[in-house]
């Protein structure tokens, strides 16, 4: 299977980047490309073999419920674009 | 003849967890503190940190699983749902996805609607992070507390096609639902303040249709009642756009508990499409047969087998098990009581009348009340050796609650003990016979049940102390020779 441009633009819409067709058609040739390779992989018989989510074979790297120090208010807001009494202040998006 | 339709109701529930800390990072989870007080690097989703789950968190998923007779996976994955809204500020969520190694997954529940069990089917158990709060004070702009962003958050969600057909049912499954909750201490269950949410996805469809109807979703119900009255009205809408020849839209509706009707919510640009993968900073969650088998060790009685047991063993009704069970606290308090020597019955009414409404007053837990089981049992023993009368005991009842203090105590130190004076109540029950001429004619004429009055006054003479019971058999006699 290979993206069309109109995938392209949903793709790019979802994620938020603002791209024009030039350079989306730039990005759909090298996405392509990379799908190609998988249709490779698909050839191949991987009935027997488990998926994995990870190619580590770790598990259960667990904390245990302890409570540590937080990071100091002032600190956490220092780079905030916007702040005021303790709270980040951020562009409305939904008008409820 | 008009169309009969059948409600279908799925239930999504999200649960926050009882633990210490968050989900994935050491910050606490103390609710009401001053807001980003309770942030770090991780929870803030800076660059370069990584995630690591709470292992209390992930074990009262897999407890609550079991509970609902859930399939626990063996291997269990994180993903990431990717959405772009600030109440996370990583840019998405970590999550569990769908059908795809969730914790619990094929369980079910089991409710009791008027004497019948049924089972609610469950199509998953899973274990999430919650969000930051929003708050939209000033126009074009929304300011965020992330004092909840990354507390630990089970989602439960009822099979597919639904089981529950409704409000009833949904109102009898939530509260089975919070009770094992509260059972398995894994949440508090506090619908006010949001640590139990319930959406309800909403359909109709005429009664012979095999298929569902277009569903809604509802949101915003902070109680058991906003949960019954927002499906009464949203099924009740639903069937009057069909009948008028409508079509009902899948939307997301809101629930205002004020003006009792729901209301549609802006519904989004776009569908949603939330790109989820694999999370690739937390390795899988391995759920090996030995975990599993020392956390089904943990596992409490669960509410319905505690109140079948209460049936048989203390003969209780329906209704007093269902009572004395709805709260783990309650049955925990009921069982000390039983424990002490109280007998079953009495034990239940002190607790689900005296004792609930003093609770209700006051807004306390059972679990802080000051009149302990053992306050209790020491007030029923009174009663029971003759010492104090019921009457007196509901008076001590109420001062213990405020006090504390032991009420053997208090009837020592006050001389409070029951007038056991065979003839100082006799003086008594002929002095009242002597003031009151009118009543003994109605007594003499016929009217027995004037001898409650009598009986009234004699207490009320002797302050209470005397045994009514025992002040009625002296006032036969003592009519009988009028």
């Amino acid at each position: 299977m290979a993206l069309t441009l109109k995938q392209m633009r949903h793709v790019a819409k979802l994620a938020r980047l603002e791209l024009s067709d030039e350079k989306l058609t730039h990005y759909m040739h090298a996405i392509n490309a990379l799908l190609e390779h998988f249709e490779t992989l698909q050839a191949m018989p991987l009935d027997t073999v488990e998926p994995t989510s990870h190619s580590i074979p770790v598990f259960n790297a667990f904390r245990e419920d302890c409570v540590e120090e937080p990071l100091s208010r002032d600190l956490a807001l220092m780079n905030a674009p916007e702040a005021r009494d303790g709270l980040f202040i951020v562009p409305r998006i939904v008008e409820e | 003849m008009s169309t009969h339709y059948r409600p279908s109701i799925g239930m999504e529930v999200h649960a926050q967890l009882l633990t210490e800390s968050k989900m994935f990072c050491g910050c606490a989870t103390r609710f009401g503190d001053r807001p980003n007080t309770n942030v770090c690097p991780i929870c803030l989703g800076l660059p370069g940190t990584l995630p690591v789950p709470n292992r209390k968190a992930v074990e009262h998923v897999i407890r609550t699983a079991l509970a609902l007779n859930c399939r626990v996976a063996p291997i269990a994955v994180f993903y990431r749902k990717n959405y772009f809204y600030p109440d996370l500020p990583k840019g998405y969520q970590i999550s569990q996805y769908g059908e795809i190694h969730p914790i619990g997954t094929h369980g079910y529940l089991e409710i009791e609607l008027n004497g019948e069990r049924k089972r609610i089917g469950i199509r998953r158990v899973h274990l999430e992070e919650d969000t930051g709060k929003l708050f939209h004070y000033l126009p074009g702009e929304s300011e965020v507390d992330y004092n909840r962003a990354g507390v630990p958050l089970m989602e439960i969600v009822t099979e597919f096609p639904p089981d529950i057909h409704s409000a009833e049912e949904a109102r009898e499954y939530l509260v089975q639902l919070r009770a094992i909750l509260t059972y398995l201490k894994v949440c508090d269950g506090k619908m006010e303040e949001g640590s139990l949410r319930c959406e309800p996805n909403i359909s109709v469809a005429p009664e012979d249709s095999n298929t569902l109807g277009v569903k809604t979703e509802l949101k915003n119900l902070n109680s058991f009642r906003s949960v019954v009255r927002g499906i009464e009205f949203e099924v009740q809408r639903q069937i009057q756009v069909l009948e008028s020849g409508g079509q009902v839209v899948q939307e997301t509706r809101g629930w205002s508990e004020e003006g009792a009707y729901s209301f549609p919510m802006r519904t989004k640009e776009f569908e949603q499409d939330y790109r989820y993968f694999p999370e690739p900073d937390i390795v899988p969650i391995q759920i090996t047969e030995e975990w599993l088998e020392s956390l089904r060790a943990t596992l409490p009685e669960l509410p319905l087998a505690k109140a079948d047991r209460y049936r048989k063993e203390y003969g209780l009704s329906d209704y007093d098990a269902k009572v004395l069970t709805a709260e783990y606290d309650t049955a925990e308090y009921f069982e000390r009581c039983v424990a002490l020597g109280v007998e079953p019955k009495t034990a239940c009414n002190w607790i689900t009348v005296e004792l609930q409404a003093r609770l209700n007053e006051t807004n306390l837990p059972i679990s802080q009340s000051r009149l302990t089981p053992a306050h209790l049992a020491d007030l029923v023993a009174l009663i029971k050796n003759g010492t104090i009368t019921g009457r007196i005991a509901k008076e001590l009842f109420d001062e213990v609650f405020q006090s504390g203090e032991m009420p053997s105590q208090i009837v020592q130190a006050r001389g409070m003990v029951q007038i056991s004076d065979e003839e100082a109540l006799r003086v008594a029950a002929r002095q009242v016979i002597a003031e009151n001429p009118d009543t003994v004619e109605k007594y003499k004429g016929g009217k027995t049940s004037v001898i409650g009055f009598l009986v009234g006054q004699v207490m009320r003479a002797t302050q209470g102390r005397a045994n009514p019971q025992r002040v009625q058999e002296l006032l036969r006699e003592e009519l009988e020779r009028v």
